[in-house]
């Protein structure tokens, strides 16, 4: 190694450094150009982010500057339950546009955590045996079929699960189980389940076939049928791949529009019971900013949401990518 | 337990998981068949070539056919020179270790998980509200000219919001040409630039169309971005410039499912609707798979 070096040194020393011609150097120019531009072209993905959470909380500053806008939604009228008519108890409310108006976050949060609930317990187990199916027990033929077509059902926009789950899953589901309520929590969790079921199948498989084939043998070897060698060796193994996928569907159920505006009944009600209509954060920005004056406390209050989901799915993000990059080291770091 | 019990049980337990996928396959055949049933009587050449008319009530789409295809046109146009330059950056002229690289990749990641109705906000507050209201006051227009909705905004929402897909489809695309096409083109005296336009690059177009049809797809499906950004309720005319605003077939689709005053008329109409859009994506994606499998085999070959 360090006679190698010195070699080199020696070499660059005793060399005499070449002139380049007129046309070489202006060749070496353009290139430098050529990959500084490029290099700049790369900031474009972080500029965008940056700017979108910059301009989104920027009209929701207002929220905090304005005494207007203090004064009608300050952040305990958002939290905190407040006094609706005298004499009655205190509530959350969301009624923005009342004449005394009223803007408890409560109700939204409530509704986005119902209809994501509804999605995950469905959708988790769903996508995650599927996974397990494809990458372990499928016949090879079987598994190059499944892949795209679930890729397909990735494809499907939202507005049209959000139409799905209006127009046949609402009714079966109101016929099956008597519904009181036509839209509620289930039918968009349901539509939901849709939309997330191919990101919880597509990550959990990847970080399945990531394992490697040395730990599946030598399980079989051991006397563990194909099962147990899926259900104790393999699917620990991938455990925190599979985790990412589940936080990973999550974040795109929680920032889910058009399916909870259509399927959900956009009612903001306080209550445990899944039957009810609920509103969530992501259709109350879509159904509110269409009718709102820009710049009034609403319109504030509407990106202050935006901000809200942008952080949640953020830290889901980050989340998510340490577990596959903690996976995918364990997996191919622990078999050099 | 005994060897064969405990065959049995796994037995049965694979066979659930093996329910499970078929479960989902089942809902997307069911989502098909119900679309179809619904709406292929009624997709005909007049119901694509004409406006609708009756207050939404009877004729066609054209002008929804019309605007998707002009916002998808302007998106592809903004998001492809951007996510194709960034890829290769990444995979080409980034330094290994670069730190800079890292956090492109992390941006991407995160880009890629902000929500659909994150990036509407953020075209109304970033391009109509910032950089159309700076327009509007450079070029001395009096009343809202650029600071409005319109195709151009959207256009540009949707292709921040596309950005990762291409971004990652090009630098899988990268991924599968050799190396030695590089190597034995900068051998031959070839420059890294060179090397890219005449080597690399062709070697990755089909990746890097997949990528453009997969971003397609994605842009002609979302219709959160655009609803507050330039999709338009009814619009008899079609778009005659980059500030006017749109129809759209996501948001056509949306406004005929929820807004209608009589469900029941409309639904023949809603069908079709959501039939066209369905088999136009669809097919996009379809093309997307049937090119990635093909470069992935050959990548497969090739290492």
């Amino acid at each position: 190694m360090d006679r190698d070096a010195v070699m080199q040194q020696g070499l660059a020393e005793t060399m005499a450094v070449p002139r380049l011609s007129p046309a070489a150097r202006r060749r070496q120019l353009r290139e430098k150009a050529i990959a500084g531009f490029v290099t700049a072209m790369a900031f474009t993905g972080i500029a965008a982010l940056v700017l979108i959470i910059v301009f989104v909380a920027k009209e929701a500053l207002d929220l905090f500057l304005d005494a207007h806008a203090r004064e009608e939604a300050s952040l305990s009228k958002m939290f905190l339950a407040q006094p609706t008519r005298p004499g009655k108890p205190l509530a959350f409310l969301w009624q923005p546009v009342s004449s005394v108006p009223k803007v408890s976050m409560i109700p939204l949060f409530i509704g986005t955590l119902k209809t994501t609930l509804v999605s995950m317990l469905v959708a988790v187990p769903v996508g995650v045996a599927a996974a397990l199916f494809a990458a372990e027990f499928a016949p090879r033929r079987m598994r190059e079929l499944l892949k795209p077509v679930i890729e397909l059902l990735a494809g499907i926009p939202s507005v049209v699960l959000g139409f799905f789950a209006l127009m046949v899953l609402a009714t079966f589901l109101q016929d099956t189980f008597g519904f009181t309520y036509r839209l509620n929590a289930v039918v968009a969790g349901l539509g939901l389940a849709l939309a997330i079921v191919p990101v919880i199948f597509t990550v959990s498989e990847d970080a399945l076939t990531a394992v490697p084939r040395s730990y599946r043998e030598a399980s079989l070897a051991l006397g563990a049928t194909p099962w147990e060698t899926a259900w104790k060796v393999v699917l620990p193994a991938a455990a925190p791949g599979i985790l990412a996928a589940c936080v990973l569907g999550f974040g795109r159920a929680i920032g889910e529009t058009m399916i909870v505006l259509m399927a959900s009944g956009n009612a903001a009600i306080v209550s445990a019971n899944l039957g009810d209509s609920v509103r969530s954060l992501s259709a109350t920005i879509a159904a509110e900013m269409g009718e709102v004056v820009v710049g009034s406390p609403h319109y504030s209050l509407l990106f202050f949401i935006g901000v809200e989901l942008f952080i949640f799915t953020f830290i889901l993000n980050m989340l998510a990518s340490a577990w596959t990059r903690r996976v995918l080291k364990k997996l191919t770091g622990g078999a050099a | 337990m005994r060897h064969a019990t405990r065959r049995t049980v796994g037995g049965a337990l694979t066979s659930l998981t093996g329910l499970a996928a078929l479960l989902i396959v089942g809902m997307l055949a069911v989502i098909l068949l119900d679309v179809i049933r619904g709406g292929a009587g009624h997709v005909t050449w007049q119901f694509l070539s004409e406006p609708p008319s009756d207050g939404m009530m009877g004729g066609g789409i054209f002008p929804a056919l019309y605007g998707t295809a002009a916002l998808t046109l302007l998106m592809t146009l903004a998001v492809m020179p951007v996510g194709v330059l960034t890829a290769v950056y990444l995979h080409e002229y980034a330094p290994p270790d670069s730190r800079l690289a890292r956090w492109v990749r992390v941006a991407i990641v995160n880009l890629a998980g902000v929500p659909s109705i994150v990036f509407g906000l953020f075209g109304l507050g970033f391009f109509i509200h910032f950089v159309g209201g700076s327009l509007d006051r450079a070029l001395g227009y009096q009343e809202l000219h650029w600071a409005q909705p319109g195709l151009l905004w959207a256009s540009l929402t949707l292709a921040v919001l596309t950005l990762p897909v291409v971004i990652v489809a090009t630098e899988e695309a990268l991924r599968a040409v050799p190396l030695d096409h590089r190597t034995a083109s900068l051998a031959l005296g070839a420059t890294q630039s060179q090397t890219l336009v005449r080597v690399v690059l062709p070697g990755a177009l089909p990746g890097i169309l997949t990528g453009a049809v997969l971003a397609v797809s994605r842009g002609a499906g979302e219709v959160a971005p655009i609803l507050f950004t330039g999709a338009a309720y009814f619009l008899p005319e079609l778009p005659s410039s980059l500030s006017s605003q749109f129809m759209h077939l996501g948001y056509h689709t949306y406004v005929l499912a929820t807004q209608s005053p009589d469900v029941e008329a409309t639904r023949p109409l809603l069908y079709a609707t959501v039939l066209v859009l369905l088999m136009l994506t669809f097919a996009l994606n379809l093309v997307a798979v049937v090119i990635r499998t093909r470069t992935r085999r050959k990548a497969a070959n090739a290492q």
